[in-house]
C-alpha cells in the first residue's frame, strides 16, 4: 500500500514560474527499502522537473514491473501514468507517442525489465528513436524476488549468497550506441548532482535518451565482492563529464576553455554546457566514445556522464511522417477526407 | 561550516522551542502525541509530573511555549498546546494508582512550607515522595494561594484547584490552614530542617497619591484583595458603573468578575497604549467580547467625591513617545481632562511582596527594593537552610514559574538536607529516546494537518454573565483536539544520521512536513550555507544543524 503525504508544507518552499513547489511534482510515500537507491533517482526526477519548469499535466509517465518500475508511484502524482506489463512499457510508450506526440514521455525501468524479459523491446524501441526518456535503475539483480542475477550483474560479480556470477553481463549504454540511441548517459544514484542535469538534457533531447543508473539494491546486492554495492560504485565511478543544464533563452557571457568546456545547443532551445573531465573522449564521437566504454571495462571502471549525443536526431513521429496533433483532436474531416482524396491517392499509385 | 556538535544533549534540547520556552519544561510534543492517540491519562501525568497542576495551568497559563512553536513559524498561529493540556486533564481517569507513594516512616527530616501557593506545593509534591515531612502553612481556608484567590472560578473551577491541590495534599502533607505565619524567629526555634518560603506577593498596590484618594472610606478597592474577598464569598456585589485601573491579567479578571457581581457599565481604564498592555492578548479579547471597553492612553488624575461619597475620577489624556533608547514617555495631548462616572473602582495596577514577618535581624538579606536577597539558580537565601520560590523570590510572575522554582527550590532542599553543595544540581532530566524509525513509522505518527489553529468554543454570554462560578471557555470536544494535536509538527523527533549508512536515499527530505533537510555541499560561510538550503534558513537566532558526510 501506499500513503498519501500530508500536504503541509514551508510557506517559503521555492516556486518555479509556473507557481509550482518540488513537494507539487512529488508523489505518495515510497514503499521501497529503507537506502533504495531508487528513492534517490525519484527525487533527482523531482528535482529535474520543477527547475525544468514543465507542466505536471504535460508528462506521462510509464514503467513495467520491479520495484523500478512502483516508483512513478512516488513522483510526478499529477502527471498521467501507465504501468504496464512486464517489459512491455516500450510498446505501451511507442504507441501513445504516436498517438499524442504533444506529451513528455518518461519511462523508467529496471535491468530485469529491460535487459531480460523486455530485452526485445528495449532493442525497438532504440531503433526507431522514440522521443522519450528511458531511465534504467540498474541494480544487477532482480531485488522483488529476493536477489538472483539479472542480466546486468557483470561477470565475476558476487551474490549476497556468496556465488559469483558465471555469464557476461549486458552494458545497456554500449549496446543502446551500437542500436543508435542519440542521448546516451550513465550514472550513480549516490550522485544526484550529476543526475539531475543528465535527466533535464535527455527530457530536452529531441529522440531517445537512455539513462543507466547504477542504483544499488540495499537488501540484497550491497555485499562486498558485487560490483554494484554503493561502495564499489563509489570506488569505481569515473566520471567522463559533468554537464550542466543551461535554460532556454539563457547567454553565456562568460570566458571558457574551448578544449575543456564546450555547449551544445538542444533542440528546444536549451543548452548544455558538458565540461570534459577527460579531454580525449567525445560525447559527439560514436567511435570514440565505445573505445572509452571498452577502456573503461578492461580498466574495472563505470564510465558516467553523458556519453553519447546526436543533437541532429531525428524522432520516430518525424522519420515516418505522423502527424503533427494528437490523433484525439482529429476530426471526421481529417480522417475521411472523401472520395477525391482517395482518387488522387489511387492516381498517384498508378 | 563545521558540523554540529551533537554529543551535547543541549542541542537536541533547544530545538524543541515548546518544550525549551517552558520554564517547567514539560515535554509538549510528547504529551500531544499521547492526546491523538487518546491516551489522555497519560498524557495527563506527562504534565503532572513537570508542571503539577495540568488542570489549572491548562485553563489560566501564561503560555509561554505558543509564541515558542513552530508551527508560528510557517503560518500565523501556534499549536493551541495550553487548551490540549486541558484535554488531557478534563479527561483522564482515575490517576490516584499512578501517584508515587509515599513512604510511611519518614526519612526523619522536617520542613515548613510557609504558603499553600502553587511554588510550595510543587516543593511538597517533590519533597513528599522522599519522606520528608512536610508542614504547610497558610492563612486561608484552604490550598492553592493565587490560583485560588486570584484566578476566577469562570475561568478556574473549584473542584479542578481542589483535585490538583490535594493530590499533593493527600501525599501526609501536615496542614496548616488559618494559621498566619507572624515571624520567621518563631518557625526557625520550632526546629525545621529546612523552611521554604512561598507566600506570594500577596500585596495589591494602591494609588496613596493621587488627589481625592483618602477623601473616600468606601467603594475604593484593591484589585487582588478585592478578588480575593469575592472568591472566599466575602464580596456579592459592586455597583452598576465600576472603573477598573490598571492593563495587566489581574485588571482583566476584576472587569469580568465586576460584570458577573452587577457591574453593567464596566470600564477599564490603562495608561499606556492598547498594545503595550500586559495583559495576555486571549484575556483582553475575552474581557472585550463581555462587553467591556478598554480605555488606553488615559492617565488618573483624582477621584471625585461629593460629600465623602465616590462619584468618579478624572483622567488626563497623554500619547506615548519613544526616545532613542525606545524607552516610552507618556507626554499629555493638551486634550481636556475627562470625567468618568463610577459608583465603583477597583485598582489593579500590580501587586508586591510583603515579608514584615520576617525579622531583619535573622540573616535573611534583603535589597533596597526590600526584596530577599536569593540565588537565582538554588533559591537559596542569605541564611542556610532558608529557601525562596516563587513570587516570593523573584518578584510576581506566573504559576507556570512558581512551579518551576518550586522545583528547583525542592532540588535544593534535598541537596541541603543531605549535607551536599547545592551548586551541585542534577542536570535537566531530558529524555533522548533513540529510535530506528520506518519511513511509515514516522508517517503514520507524525502526520500534520492543514488546518488552521482551532477556537476553543466559550458557553454563551447570557449564560455566564449571570453566574460568576460558570465556567466560561468548554474546552476542545475530543473531536477538535484531535485535529488541533494533529497541528503539532512533532520538533521533538529528530533525525540522526549515521555516516557509515547514509547513502541519501534522501526519504527523510522527503518526509520531513517543512522541509527541513536539505543534502548539499558545505560552504565556508555560514550565510551561503543558509541560503542554498531547501528553504533557505534565514533566521539567525535559530541554528542550523550541520552533519559532514563521508560521501564522494
Amino acid at each position: 500500500m501506499s500513503y498519501i503525504k500530508p500536504k503541509f508544507q514551508h510557506p517559503r518552499l521555492p516556486k518555479n514560474p509556473l507557481g509550482y513547489t518540488r513537494r507539487d511534482y512529488e508523489g505518495s510515500l515510497s514503499t521501497l527499502c529503507a537506502g533504495c537507491g531508487h528513492d534517490s533517482i525519484s527525487a533527482a526526477i523531482v528535482d529535474a522537473c520543477f527547475e525544468l519548469n514543465i507542466q505536471p499535466h504535460k508528462v506521462a509517465k510509464l514503467s513495467g514491473i520491479g520495484c523500478s518500475s512502483k516508483t512513478p508511484a512516488y513522483f510526478l502524482s499529477n502527471s498521467h501514468g501507465f504501468n504496464s506489463v512486464h517489459g512491455r512499457m516500450p510498446s505501451v510508450a511507442t504507441g501513445a507517442n504516436l498517438a499524442n506526440r504533444d506529451l513528455l514521455y518518461l519511462g523508467v525501468s529496471g535491468d530485469g525489465d529491460s535487459a531480460s524479459i523486455g530485452f526485445g523491446q528495449f532493442a525497438h524501441v532504440i531503433r526507431r528513436n522514440l522521443n522519450m526518456t528511458y531511465i534504467v535503475m540498474n541494480n544487477g539483480c532482480y531485488g522483488l524476488t529476493k536477489g538472483q542475477d539479472s542480466a546486468t550483474a557483470d561477470n565475476g560479480s558476487i551474490s549476497k549468497s556468496g556465488n559469483a556470477n558465471t555469464f557476461e553481463g549486458i552494458d545497456l549504454c554500449a549496446l543502446a550506441i551500437e542500436l543508435g540511441a542519440t542521448y546516451v548517459a550513465q550514472s550513480f544514484s549516490g550522485d544526484k548532482t550529476q543526475l539531475i542535469p543528465l535527466i533535464k538534457a535527455a527530457l530536452s533531447h529531441n529522440g531517445f535518451s537512455l539513462i543507466n543508473v547504477i542504483s544499488p539494491c540495499v537488501t540484497f546486492n550491497n555485499n562486498a565482492g558485487s560490483t554494484k554495492s554503493y561502495d564499489y560504485v563509489r570506488e569505481h565511478n569515473e566520471a567522463l563529464n559533468r554537464i550542466d543544464f543551461v535554460p532556454i533563452k539563457s547567454e553565456i557571457t562568460t570566458e571558457y576553455n574551448h578544449d575543456i568546456v564546450k555547449y551544445v545547443e538542444m533542440h528546444d532551445g536549451s543548452m548544455i554546457k558538458l565540461n570534459k573531465i577527460s579531454p580525449e573522449w567525445n560525447p559527439e564521437n560514436k567511435l570514440s566514445i565505445i573505445t572509452a566504454l571498452q577502456k573503461a571495462k578492461q580498466n574495472h571502471e563505470i564510465l558516467t556522464g553523458l556519453l553519447y549525443l546526436d543533437n541532429n536526431s531525428v524522432e520516430l513521429n518525424d522519420l515516418i511522417n505522423a502527424t503533427n496533433r494528437p490523433l484525439n483532436t482529429l476530426t471526421e474531416k481529417e480522417l475521411c477526407p472523401g472520395e477525391t482524396a482517395l482518387q488522387n491517392i489511387n492516381a498517384s499509385l498508378r | 561550516m563545521m558540523p554540529t556538535d551533537i554529543n551535547d544533549v543541549e542541542y537536541f534540547h533547544k530545538v524543541v522551542d515548546c518544550q525549551y520556552a517552558c520554564p517547567a519544561h514539560t515535554p509538549v510534543p510528547h504529551y500531544i502525541r499521547l492526546i491523538a492517540a487518546g491516551k489522555y491519562t497519560e498524557a495527563y501525568m506527562v504534565n503532572w509530573e513537570s508542571n503539577v497542576f495540568p488542570g489549572v495551568l491548562g485553563r489560566t497559563c501564561d503560555r509561554p511555549c505558543e509564541p515558542a512553536c513552530r508551527r508560528g513559524r510557517v503560518e500565523e498561529e501556534p499549536v493551541a498546546i495550553c487548551r490540549l493540556k486541558r484535554v488531557a486533564a478534563d479527561n483522564k481517569s482515575d490517576i490516584t494508582h499512578l501517584l508515587p507513594t509515599i513512604p510511611t516512616v519518614k526519612n526523619g527530616k522536617k520542613i515548613a512550607l510557609i504558603g499553600a501557593g502553587p511554588a510550595s506545593l510543587t516543593v511538597a509534591r517533590d519533597l513528599a515522595p522522599l519522606g520528608y515531612e512536610l508542614h504547610i502553612f497558610d492563612d486561608q481556608t484552604k490550598g492553592g494561594g493565587m490560583m485560588r484567590s486570584q484566578i476566577p472560578s469562570f475561568r478556574l473551577p473549584a473542584e479542578v484547584l481542589d483535585q490538583e491541590v490535594n493530590f499533593v495534599l493527600n501525599m501526609d502533607v501536615v496542614q496548616h490552614f488559618n494559621h498566619y505565619v507572624k515571624s520567621m524567629k518563631e518557625m526557625l526555634e520550632t526546629g525545621y530542617d529546612a523552611i521554604f518560603v512561598g507566600t506570594g506577593a500577596p500585596s495589591g498596590k494602591d494609588l496613596p497619591d493621587l488627589p481625592g484618594r483618602w477623601d473616600i472610606k468606601e467603594n475604593i478597592h484593591i484589585g487582588i484583595q478585592w478578588l480575593a474577598s469575592v472568591a472566599f464569598e466575602h464580596t456579592h456585589s459592586i455597583g452598576k458603573r465600576v472603573i477598573v485601573l490598571g492593563g495587566g491579567n489581574t485588571a482583566m479578571d476584576c472587569c469580568r468578575t465586576s460584570r458577573r457581581l452587577g457591574g453593567e457599565d464596566v470600564k477599564v481604564i490603562v495608561r499606556s497604549p492598547f498594545k503595550e498592555m500586559k495583559a495576555s492578548p486571549w484575556e483582553i479579547e475575552d474581557a472585550m467580547h463581555e462587553d467591556i471597553p478598554i480605555l488606553d492612553n488615559h492617565v488618573p488624575k483624582s477621584f471625585v467625591a461629593e460629600n465623602g461619597k465616590l462619584k468618579g475620577m478624572m483622567f488626563e489624556r497623554v500619547k506615548a513617545e519613544y526616545d532613542a533608547s525606545g524607552k516610552r514617555k507618556l507626554v499629555p495631548t493638551g486634550e481636556p481632562d475627562i470625567f468618568v462616572e463610577a459608583d465603583d473602582v477597583i485598582i489593579a495596577i500590580g501587586q508586591e511582596n510583603k515579608f514584615q514577618w520576617i525579622e531583619k535581624d535573622l540573616g535573611i538579606e534583603f535589597d533596597k527594593w526590600e526584596m530577599p536577597v536569593i540565588n537565582s539558580n538554588n533559591f537559596s537565601s542569605t541564611k542556610a537552610g532558608v529557601f525562596f520560590g516563587g513570587d516570593a523570590a523573584l518578584g510576581p510572575k506566573n504559576v507556570i514559574t512558581a512551579v518551576a522554582q518550586g522545583h528547583q527550590a525542592a532540588i535544593s532542599i534535598d541537596l541541603y538536607c543531605s549535607g551536599k553543595d547545592l551548586n551541585e544540581r542534577p542536570a535537566p532530566h531530558t529524555n533522548l529516546v533513540s529510535s530506528k524509525m520506518g519511513i511509515h513509522e514516522w508517517s503514520y505518527d507524525n502526520y500534520v494537518a492543514n488546518d488552521n489553529r482551532y477556537i476553543v468554543p466559550q458557553a454563551d454570554k447570557k449564560e455566564t454573565l449571570i453566574n460568576r462560578k460558570k465556567e466560561v471557555e468548554l474546552g476542545f470536544s475530543l473531536g477538535t483536539a484531535f485535529k488541533e494535536a494533529e497541528r503539532c509538527l512533532n520538533c521533538d523527533v529528530q533525525t540522526v544520521f549515521t555516516d557509515s549508512k547514509c547513502i541519501e536515499c534522501d526519504a527523510c527530505m522527503d518526509i520531513c512536513p517543512t522541509s527541513c533537510i536539505t543534502f548539499t555541499t558545505n560552504e565556508e560561510n555560514e550565510d551561503d550555507l543558509r541560503n542554498k538550503l531547501i528553504v533557505p534558513a534565514l533566521n539567525k537566532s535559530q541554528d542550523i544543524m550541520v552533519y559532514q558526510h563521508g560521501m564522494k
